[in-house]
């Protein structure tokens, strides 16, 4: 799979999805719309439509005929399952293993996981 | 969907060689193409011939299913900004652009009055007068406002600094979201330009050696970096167009991608894969073409003749 350089209608989407799981985008509200989309992160809007196609072939965006794309009753909370399914492959395993190149040890990284825990104000 | 235009096998011949050598491709309604190749690979050359401008020694243009030639119900629905259009001498901008709205049925006055204060162009001064990057805006206006249903642009962003050319661009995927047409662009500019491109079309020494999606071209090569070792499993079975060495880690670019096995093996190697960009991809493919027909030419001393 490629990491880098990943297809633009892909990071589109994404980038709706990090608004709906953030909560800047509401459920039951509209999502931009394809032109809006393509004059905001400039690109052709084909791509942006492309974006979109991937949110509603999802089920997290739904089309109301003559008036746009809404967000879906229950997007935020399917996306936030579908992210806590990855969280350990994404962000758990790189963190351990270059814990293991510089030499921590799991109980260093877990006070240190604490220790931001703190600062960031999130629940322990 | 019924192509806009189709160009089937047009060779322009002159005494020095020919600057078309077989060109064929169709343009289709609601696209926005970048149009690309080295100086002097034959773009200008092709757009001239679709719109009529100058004729072909062989081969056929059909544009809306007609032949362009004098055609008014044709020739009324392109509009082809020149790199180097030449206006009467006494012309000034307001009358350069008074005289496009009449020419264009579409065309949107208001667009037009918006876009010369976006330029911060001056009206009543002759346009031979106006600078290199002012001539360029003109043509900018004239294409964006004609509307018309295929406007073909030739590098026009000669002169234009970095500002008016994000504006060129803005306006351009504005508008033409809300005013879908058919968009031929050349441009050196490719990494510029490839956000807003849905196709490219790719001519190299008078022939069309790409035509396809932005996403098409992007996929079509892989840079891998990392150890030498894992890289070379992946020479073995790749179509390996560049590779470069340093120490006992090293670059590779191939054709194709890695299958998903060869790619977890290669990332568990250390090895990290990347597509490749529209403009680095465009300059391998070009450098590969030219190898295979022409004369040989680096990869390196492409890159400075593209950018």
């Amino acid at each position: 799979m490629i990491e880098e350089g990943r297809a633009l209608f892909l990071q589109i989407a994404e980038s709706i999805e990090n608004s709906i799981v953030d909560g800047s985008l509401a459920e039951e509200s509209r999502a931009p719309s394809t032109n809006e989309l393509a004059a905001f992160h400039r690109v052709n809007p084909a791509t942006a439509a492309k974006g979109l196609t991937v949110l509603a072939d999802k089920g997290l965006l739904t089309k109301r005929r003559g008036v746009g794309m809404f967000v879906t009753a229950g997007a935020r909370e399917k996306l936030r399952a579908e992210r806590r399914a990855v969280f350990a492959a994404r962000f758990v395993e790189p963190l351990m293993v270059e814990a293991a190149t510089i030499g921590l040890n799991a109980g260093e990284v877990i006070a240190m996981v604490k220790d931001r825990a703190t600062a960031v104000g999130a629940q322990s | 969907m019924n192509p806009v235009v189709r160009a089937r096998d047009l060779v322009k011949a002159y005494p020095a060689g020919n600057a078309l050598d077989g060109v064929g491709f169709d343009l289709e309604a609601n696209t926005i193409y970048g149009f690309l190749g080295r100086n002097g690979a034959g773009k200008s050359t092709t757009m001239s011939i679709i719109t009529s401008q100058l004729f072909a020694t062989s081969g056929t243009v059909r544009v809306f299913d007609e032949d362009p030639y004098e055609n008014p119900r044709v020739l009324g629905r392109m509009c082809f900004v020149r790199e180097n259009q030449k206006y009467p001498e006494s012309m000034t901008t307001a009358h350069a652009l008074r005289a496009a709205s009449l020419f264009y049925p579409g065309w949107d006055h208001d667009f037009a009055e918006r876009l010369v204060a976006d330029f911060r162009l001056p009206l009543k001064t002759k346009v031979k007068k106006l600078s290199r990057g002012q001539l360029s805006a003109v043509g900018v206006i004239i294409g964006l406002c004609s509307r018309a249903e295929i406007t073909f642009f030739d590098e026009p962003y000669l002169g234009l600094d970095a500002v008016a050319r994000q504006i060129f661009y803005d306006r351009l995927i504005a508008d033409y979201a809300e005013h879908p047409r058919t968009i031929l662009m050349s441009s050196h500019l490719i990494d510029e330009i490839a956000d807003l491109i849905e196709r490219v079309l790719v001519i190299d020494g008078g022939r069309i050696i790409m035509d396809e999606t932005v996403e098409e071209a992007t996929s079509a090569l892989t840079r891998a970096t990392g150890p030498t070792a894992a890289l070379d499993r992946l020479a073995r079975s790749h179509r390996v167009l560049e590779r470069r060495t340093m120490g006992s880690a090293g670059a590779l670019v191939f054709h194709g991608i890695p299958s998903e096995a060869e790619s977890e093996t290669a990332t568990h190697a250390g090895v990290r894969l990347e597509s490749v960009g529209l403009q680095e991809s465009i300059v391998h493919r070009t450098a590969a073409a030219a190898t295979a027909t022409g004369p040989e030419l680096s990869p390196t001393s492409m890159e400075g003749a593209l950018s």
